[in-house]
């Protein structure tokens, strides 16, 4: 009796292992567990245990032993308050400043864009994408090419130039950069979502109010407003969480006064090899941004924390503006000037400085681009176009790029027929909270994580640390969370008839996604891959702690060298980024997307 | 009785917390074209996805061609692909990334056969299926019956002996939905093969099928020729599920009244003489009358009641009566021409053969002696 039942079970088991799609999401599992799951074990394993490099700091370290000290070290010491207390406090004030400018000008501007009989509608909603496209430590160079200053930067910038005036630190550095760049940056993000939420707004709600008699400021107020709340709280949270992670303005802008974010923190602390010590903050900023986002999908649901433009085929009455449009789209103009155009002419004209603080016409020169080595300037570095290490850097970028948005790619379609096929089961919703794990995760904290995993052996697998591996590694699991989403939602749409209908012909299953599934999902599936290929173009913070010489980036080449003070170097690889960037955005837009980040 | 092409025991199946389909048995033999009919959500598109092989049942066994295909006790699944059967969806699956040409030869192909016979078979069902001149043509560049034409053609062309379609016309307007009803059975007589259709369309069932499985709730609550069905329910669920207008229902109490042959059914206003002999006097039952069994009589007979005419509902040859007797409110189908108005008063008459008796507690009918 007992015997049969074990029978029973088994085959039972084998019944159930038998379905391809529980197959997939099996092997998904393991590998989720591989990069999201283990590194995230690894790093918390890591800041209890003594490591080599604390024998630095205390005499009792025993490596490889238990020890609560870097615990006691970030939250209970001396130190609190200058490695986590103030650093906290700046990414928490600054994240605040940054959400709120960001939503008051994104969701005004949308308004305008879908409610107001503004001219030039179109390229508006067009140009006002571009600031987010750039990778957002760019405005940062642009400011301090702006508004540097002698007594820390060295070589002063346009404004001193001009006007003979040294701008005091605050205007250089610190606070109110950082939350004038990275506003600057953010606001396309609340533009994105309020537009979408106005868009599927019929505005025959907003007109039942109008027949009723209520003004036009009481109909915005009381039913305009209460319709896109939703949105606008959720890219509050959204832009709150994205900032506390980021790591290049900050760094440009706030470490030459040694005002430290939680991200500048994590990284000089793994830099200066204290890395348990970054572990435990990116834990910090991984605790809070788990929080904020988890707020935020009880709050409104999962769907919306995606940013899907689906704009439907509402009718959409146009709020006259009268002789205010003019003033309007002055303003407008001008922001755009700010955000876009400004940043790119100073970025390229301080490429084009032969001395970094000499910015008059006749100094001029394309050294930088195309120069030969010559040991009078940048200690004989070649101009950009025809220096091997840039140019190398510019393939690994690319090889980077492609590399990531491909397998992520397919990885995303394998998670979508994962999840489709095995609806509401225990297993398929495992692997779908699994691939979304690392959006939770900050760019600089997910480094961090790969880092202390990876950098030594696992079993037979050697160390992966300074390898093109692992950074694409680390690239494709931080964007597993938007590609599963893009292989559900095309999964969804194909339905699973159509690879049903191919498996009552006797197809089997390699066929079947051969021919069926894979052809079928591959056209979402590609606006999904631009979308990635776009984000690792411009990604610092994900991967600064993990490239090497061999591994470097284009962003990874504009960080070391505007830290080591050759801006136009960094200068002329940022046009160089954002060009591509730019140019992958114009052609994600061609093949139909409308606009997803 | 011929060998069962497809037998089906002690099926059931269980998603999640909900019984879809509880402990089914039945078979069917060969060239038989059963229908499984029922309300949506019943569970019949899951028997049949289990019988295709797309679904894992929780429990039970099924055979298909004397080859055990499932079984949960011996661990038994033979994946779709394997069962060699003929399936057609209610959205039609087709795959709008391939023509006309290579939907079709997909099947074909998947068992590679050569591309000059691949070419001839496809050709000879696009002709079959008066498809010519459409082979390079996307699904979605064509017409609802013309897709589910190459949906037909497509299992077709594999000359499967089973096949299975889950609501294939669901989709199509009420006069190609006529057309390829009478295309589909003339498919099944003349491939001869065993068909299992789902539908949810009584009519479509009523005019197809050589049995149909009435099911309710994953249970089958009835198997048996249409006419059976429709004559004799086996109970009251299906008797009011199967026919349009629903059949007139009425509760009440069996009596014998003196040397009268036959049993009563009455509820204090109403008597009726059924033609039922032997069932208990005073058991709660309920007795139902097709409403084109009721007849309008000028004089009083036995069975005859006086009713108020609320609604006329002429369509073509039929009209269709709502008439009020007291708190009762009957339907009558009427085929004669009707010269009548709201209000005016009318003699129904129920005959007794055409009365049948459930009980009310259980459902079921009293069986009818010839």
């Amino acid at each position: 009796m007992k015997r049969q039942r074990i029978v029973h079970s088994y085959s039972r088991f084998k019944n159930y292992i038998r379905r391809p799609h529980i197959v997939i999401s099996l092997i998904l599992l393991a590998i989720l567990l591989f990069i999201v799951l283990l590194p995230f074990a690894k790093m918390v394993q890591d800041s209890f245990v003594w490591q080599f490099a604390d024998t630095r700091l205390s005499r009792s370290a025993e490596p490889g032993e238990f020890t609560l000290f870097h615990w006691k070290r970030v939250f209970a010491s001396p130190l609190t308050r200058n490695i986590l207390s103030r650093p906290l406090f700046n990414s928490v004030t600054t994240s605040l400043s940054v959400s709120a400018c960001a939503m008051i000008i994104g969701s005004f501007l949308a308004w305008l864009v879908s409610r107001s009989d503004l001219p030039f509608k179109k390229t508006i909603a067009t140009v006002a994408v571009l600031p987010y496209v750039i990778p957002s430590y760019i405005h940062a160079l642009a400011w301090l090419n702006l508004f540097k200053n002698e007594r820390i930067g060295g070589a002063a910038g346009v404004f001193q130039y001009l006007t003979g005036v040294s701008p005091p630190d605050w205007l250089s550095y610190g606070y109110l950069p950082i939350v004038v760049t990275l506003s600057i940056h953010y606001f396309p993000f609340t533009f994105l979502l309020v537009s979408a939420a106005l868009t599927s707004i019929d505005s025959r709600l907003e007109e039942s109010g109008e027949i009723l008699g209520a003004g036009r400021a009481h109909i915005l107020r009381r039913i305009t407003f209460p319709l896109v709340l939703p949105a606008l709280l959720s890219s509050f949270i959204l832009t709150f969480s994205r900032v506390l992670g980021t790591f290049g303005t900050p760094y440009f802008l706030g470490t030459p006064v040694r005002y430290y974010t939680l991200s500048t923190q994590i990284y000089s602390n793994i830099i200066n090899r204290v890395p348990s010590v970054g572990y435990i903050l990116a834990f910090v900023l991984i605790a809070i941004s788990s929080a904020i986002i988890y707020f935020n999908q009880k709050m409104i649901g999962r769907s919306k924390s995606y940013v899907t433009i689906a704009g439907k085929g509402f009718r959409v009455t146009e709020s006259p503006l009268g002789n205010l449009r003019y003033l309007i789209l002055c303003i407008i103009a001008l922001l755009f000037f700010v955000s876009v155009f400004m940043p790119f002419l100073l970025i390229l004209w301080q490429t084009l400085t032969l001395y970094p603080d000499d910015y008059s016409l006749k100094h001029l020169t394309l050294l930088f681009w195309i120069g030969k080595a010559n040991t009078a300037f940048a200690e004989g570095e070649a101009g950009i176009l025809r220096n091997p290490a840039i140019l190398g850097a510019a393939w690994n970028s690319i090889k980077l790029a492609l590399t990531a948005s491909v397998l992520a790619g397919f990885f995303g379609i394998f998670i979508g027929y994962a999840v489709v096929k095995g609806k509401n089961t225990k297993l398929s919703s495992m692997v779908e909270q699994m691939s979304f794990l690392p959006y939770l995760v900050p760019g600089i904290a997910f480094g961090a994580l790969y880092l202390a995993l990876f950098s030594h052996r696992i079993g037979p697998l050697p160390a992966l640390y300074g390898t093109f591996f692992l950074v694409a590694l680390v690239c494709i699991a931080k964007n597993l969370p938007f590609t599963g989403r893009a292989g559900i939602t095309s999964m969804l749409q194909i339905g699973s008839e159509l690879e049903e209908a191919s498996e009552t012909l006797g197809a089997r299953w390699t066929t079947r996604f051969r021919k069926i599934i894979l052809p079928l999902s591959i056209q979402g599936a590609i606006s999904g891959f631009v979308l990635v290929f776009i984000t690792v173009m411009r990604e610092l913070s994900l991967i600064i702690l993990l490239v090497t010489p061999e591994t470097r980036t284009l962003t990874t080449m504009t960080f070391r060298y505007q830290e080591q003070g050759y801006s136009q170097f960094s200068s002329a690889i940022s046009v160089l980024i954002i060009v591509i960037v730019v140019f992958g955005e114009l052609l994600s837009r061609r093949m139909g997307k409308k606009g997803t980040i | 009785m011929d060998a069962p092409i497809i037998e089906v025991r002690n099926l059931t199946k269980v998603f999640g917390s909900v019984l879809a389909v509880d402990n089914v048995t039945f078979s069917i033999s060969e060239k038989e074209f059963l229908i499984l009919l029922g309300p949506s959500g019943c569970g019949k598109t899951t028997i049949l996805r289990m019988i295709a092989g797309l679904e894992i049942p929780t429990e039970g066994d099924i055979f298909i061609k004397d080859r055990l295909v499932f079984s949960s006790s011996k661990g038994v699944f033979v994946p779709a692909r394997e069962r060699a059967v003929g399936l057609v969806f209610q959205s039609y699956a087709l795959w709008p990334h391939m023509t006309v040409f290579e939907n079709i030869a997909f099947g074909l192909k998947v068992k590679r056969e050569s591309s000059q016979i691949v070419a001839e078979k496809v050709e000879k069902i696009l002709e079959y299926m008066q498809l010519e001149g459409m082979k390079q043509r996307y699904p979605q560049e064509m017409s609802g019956g013309q897709q589910q034409r190459v949906a037909l053609a497509r299992m077709l062309v594999n000359r499967p002996d089973i096949l299975l379609m889950d609501e294939p016309l669901s989709n199509l307007d009420a006069k190609l939905r006529l057309e390829m009803r009478a295309e589909i059975k003339n498919i099944h007589s003349q491939t001869g093969a065993t068909t299992v259709y789902v539908t949810h369309d009584q009519v479509e069932a009523q005019t197809m099928a050589s049995n149909i499985a009435v099911i309710n709730k994953g249970v089958i609550e009835q198997l048996a020729p249409p006419k059976t069905i429709y004559n004799r329910p086996a109970n009251l669920f299906v008797a009011d599920f199967i026919g349009s207008p629903t059949i007139n229902m009425i509760e009440g109490r069996t009596d014998k009244k003196g040397d009268d042959e036959g049993i009563f059914v009455e509820d204090g206003h109403l008597a009726l003489k059924t033609a039922y002999t032997d069932i208990q006097p005073g058991i709660d039952v309920v007795a139902a009358i097709r409403p084109e069994n009721i007849a309008i009589v000028e004089e009083d007979r036995v069975n005859t009641i006086v009713g108020e005419v609320r609604t006329i509902l002429p369509s073509g040859p039929e009209t269709v009566l709502r008439v009020s007797h007291g708190a009762f409110q009957f339907s009558l189908l009427v085929t004669q021409e009707v010269n009548l108005s709201p209000g005016a008063k009318i003699r129904m008459h129920l005959p007794p053969e055409n009365i049948l008796v459930f009980d009310k507690k259980t459902g079921s009918l009293f069986p009818l002696e010839a």
